[in-house]
């Protein structure tokens, strides 16, 4: 077991563990401590090869190892970098490194529209609540911002690539889940683009997933469309029989109406299971699905407001 | 005259085919490499000749070598980098046209010390017909035994391949390059694992550039002490250089290390001053990336001394008063350039060619673009230029790739070198669009010197 010292924390890890797990392992032990999880936009565990990318995870390691006690010289991306034994990482308290993880957020919010009163993932969007804990509150770009046209993958998914900060997330997601290649990135730089080429449908039982695993409103459902903002859903959990896959998902509800099927998240946003297409869109009626009880969801975003565990106040 | 090795037959008639360049001593290196070295020797030898990597980072290549990892019944590949995609840079171009056999010479010798059974040599796509060199010579190689199973009856096998790019600046970095071999998007790839434990198909791979490995026959055949010898301090051997800009003879040079700068630029041996009697206003000594400097910063360094062409010297006092030797790409610029509009067209090239896999450089670089191009245009803002150099602290050491400093370097230090400039540009408009703005505080330099 190697120890890590995360803002003055210490836990014990296996080796291999990098320091986001190892902030992890202390949020899931500690719940006290859960801010010092660096937040990550690209880095999806249950994808293999995924993170590195959008460098929202940075850390400052201002101990190398108990051998080697020397800083390292630039901060370092926490969900590629393993711990070693006597690590030190500094992350909510170096306002350096705070200020640098802010450069970040500013660089993703340029070619990011304002369109959050009209998006659907507003509420649950992973940029929304990064920008709200770690953003400026005025933009210093004056220039256009890139634009694309809407895509439509197949009856079921939209792909609003203006939106997208590039993760990657569905990439993976479509490599690991289907047998040919049919998703993937086209151009480079900041005309780069997520494409299925030639808009070409993505025919896979799972292809739905890539709207659960996307950080923000890029790849939207469909049947969700312009439903109902997510903060008036109830969430819960339910599960029916399903010979493709796990089928233990979650509902999102109006009154009877069920308006939503998405697999359910950890702590970290994370899908546990993925689940199928014919689970997610085609089976949208109460009456399908067993319910076990209202989701609570852990995250400190909108949709977890006023729900289930609101705290009752001593009105005196 | 100093001392030529690389492109000392460079002007024979026919070196590009195999008879004259064997007649000129071809393939010598790899004779005697294969009868009476063990591969662990020619490693020794390149470590003692302090031969540093020629592709811009200056890194020792013998070093390199022993780093690669031997694990037991796993291939072990040499990839030859001859992406050279840097503005201003074209040394390899002229190496691989003039004399295609030294690289294939060089890429057999440093397989056989590096255990290698399969070698590329990775090209730009825009290098077409030197492709069709490359091919050539390989064939003619083929033909006298010097690729092929068994060379010169020894166990020693090795398979040769040209593999052209298509054309992406990105693919010059080496994770990005073999990432492409493999036939996949060339993103660079998240290190480590570095490429010398799990590279091409993840196997232990070396990646050289061309100059380089074109400078191990000579250090076989004469042996690494004679090769240390050229040079100064742990600059040592020749560098090809490839000058551009406002110069009489513009072209590429091999010098021996440790000229002088002046000299190179002013005197009839090489580049041959500036053209017109024109002043020297800035440099960028080694492609695009490196820090642009000013005349006087350039000829002498903060301390007053004569800077000459090493790697050291050259980074002598760091970011601030230095930059570096790079890849050897050679720009001049003459008082009547636009630091401005060069610094916009720099940025464009790097909006263009970032791969857009991590945030600060995607956003980053055309965000830069941008700026620059509105301050270039008439359109710019006083904060613009503190934004500016704000955006590139954002990017720098902040990417997976160096393709994200490359990029932040030289808007920096255009700026922390001509700020006057970038300003009368803001304040001044419509006069900047009519006419340069000259040499600036360096005036006050050129009146000090007596010019």
């Amino acid at each position: 077991m190697l120890k890590v010292t995360i803002d003055g924390i210490e836990t014990q890890v296996e080796p291999g563990t990098t320091i986001l797990q190892a902030a992890r392992k202390i949020a899931t032990e500690q719940p006290e401590h859960s801010h010092l999880v660096p937040p990550a936009m690209c880095y999806y565990s249950p994808l293999e090869g995924s993170g590195g990318k959008c460098r929202t995870c940075i850390v400052k390691v201002t101990q190398g190892s108990e051998r080697d006690p020397r800083p390292m010289p630039k901060p370092v991306a926490s969900c590629q970098t393993q711990v070693m034994d006597g690590m030190v990482v500094e992350n909510t308290t170096n306002p350096d490194l705070l200020a640098a993880r802010k450069g970040v957020v500013e660089l993703l919010l340029i070619n990011h529209p304002l369109d959050c009163p009209v998006c659907d993932q507003a509420g649950e969007c992973h940029l929304q609540d990064l920008a709200f804990a770690h953003g400026a509150s005025e933009t210093r770009y004056e220039e256009e911002r890139r634009t694309f046209e809407r895509i439509d993958i197949g009856p079921y998914i939209q792909l609003h690539m203006t939106r997208c900060i590039l993760c990657y997330r569905c990439v993976y997601t479509a490599n690991q889940f289907t047998d040919e290649r049919v998703h993937g990135v086209l151009f480079r730089g900041d005309r780069a683009e997520i494409g299925t080429y030639i808009e070409k449908a993505i025919k896979n039982d799972f292809s739905g997933n890539v709207i659960d695993v996307c950080p923000v409103g890029a790849l939207t459902d469909k049947t969700f469309r312009f439903r109902s903002r997510v903060w008036f859903t109830r969430p819960f959990d339910a599960h029916r029989k399903c010979d493709k896959c796990c089928g233990k998902t979650v509902l999102w509800m109006a009154g009877d109406d069920v308006l939503r099927v998405t697999a359910r998240k950890d702590v970290f946003d994370e899908v546990e299971e993925f689940i199928c297409n014919e689970c997610r869109f085609d089976h949208k009626v109460k009456e399908d699905w067993t319910i076990e009880g209202p989701r609570s969801i852990h995250r400190h975003s909108v949709i977890s407001a006023n729900k289930y565990k609101a705290k009752a106040k001593t009105v005196v | 005259m100093s001392r030529k090795i690389l492109l000392e037959h460079a002007h024979v008639a026919g070196i590009q085919g195999y008879e004259i360049y064997r007649k000129m001593g071809g393939y010598r290196s790899v004779e005697k490499a294969l009868k009476s070295l063990t591969p662990e020797e020619v490693v020794d030898e390149v470590k003692r000749s302090g031969l540093r990597g020629r592709g811009g980072a200056g890194f020792p290549t013998g070093m390199k070598w022993s780093f690669l990892a031997k694990p037991e019944g796993v291939p072990r590949y040499l990839l030859c980098n001859a992406d050279e995609s840097e503005p201003g840079t074209f040394k390899d171009r002229y190496l691989m046209e003039k004399i295609p056999h030294l690289l294939v010479e060089g890429m057999i010798t440093s397989s056989y010390a590096l255990g290698v059974q399969t070698a590329y040599i990775y090209i730009r796509g825009e290098y077409k017909w030197i492709v069709k060199i490359l091919e050539k010579a390989i064939a003619e190689a083929y033909l006298h035994g010097w690729l092929g199973r068994k060379i010169l009856g020894t166990d020693f096998s090795l398979d040769l391949y040209v593999a052209p790019g298509g054309g992406a600046y990105i693919c010059g970095e080496e994770t990005a390059l073999i990432e492409s071999l493999e036939g996949k998007r060339g993103n660079p790839r998240i290190k480590p694992p570095f490429p010398a434990v799990k590279g091409l198909w993840q196997s232990p791979t070396v990646v050289n550039n061309v100059e380089t490995l074109a400078a191990v026959p000579v250090i076989v055949n004469e042996g690494g002490d004679a090769y240390a010898a050229v040079g100064v301090g742990r600059s040592t051997g020749t560098k090809l250089i490839s000058a551009c800009g406002n110069l009489n003879k513009p072209g590429v040079y091999e010098i021996e290390m440790g000229l002088p700068v002046e000299e190179f630029i002013f005197s009839d041996e090489y580049c041959g001053g500036i053209p017109g009697g024109k002043r020297f206003k800035a440099c960028v000594p080694g492609g695009s990336s490196v820090p642009i400097l000013p005349a006087d910063l350039m000829l002498k360094n903060a301390k007053g001394e004569d800077r000459v062409m090493t790697y050291e010297s050259l980074s002598d006092g760091g970011f601030l008063t230095g930059t570096m030797l790079g890849s050897g790409g050679f720009i001049v610029f003459d008082e009547d350039q636009c630091i401005v509009r060069n610094t916009y067209t720099y940025a464009r090239f790097y909006h263009h060619e970032s791969c857009g896999q991590c945030s600060p450089c995607r956003e980053g670089t055309g965000w830069m673009e941008k700026v620059l191009h509105r301050i270039e245009h008439g359109h710019g803002h006083d904060h613009d230029l503190d934004l500016l150099v704000d955006i590139s602290k954002k990017i720098e050491g902040n990417t997976i790739c160096p393709l994200g400093d490359a990029a932040a370097w030289p808007v920096a230090a255009a700026i922390r070198h001509f700020r006057e400039e970038f300003e009368w540009h803001v304040r001044h408009p419509q006069e900047a669009q009519a006419r340069n703005y000259g040499l600036g505080r360096l005036e006050i330099y050129y009146g000090a010197v007596g010019v």
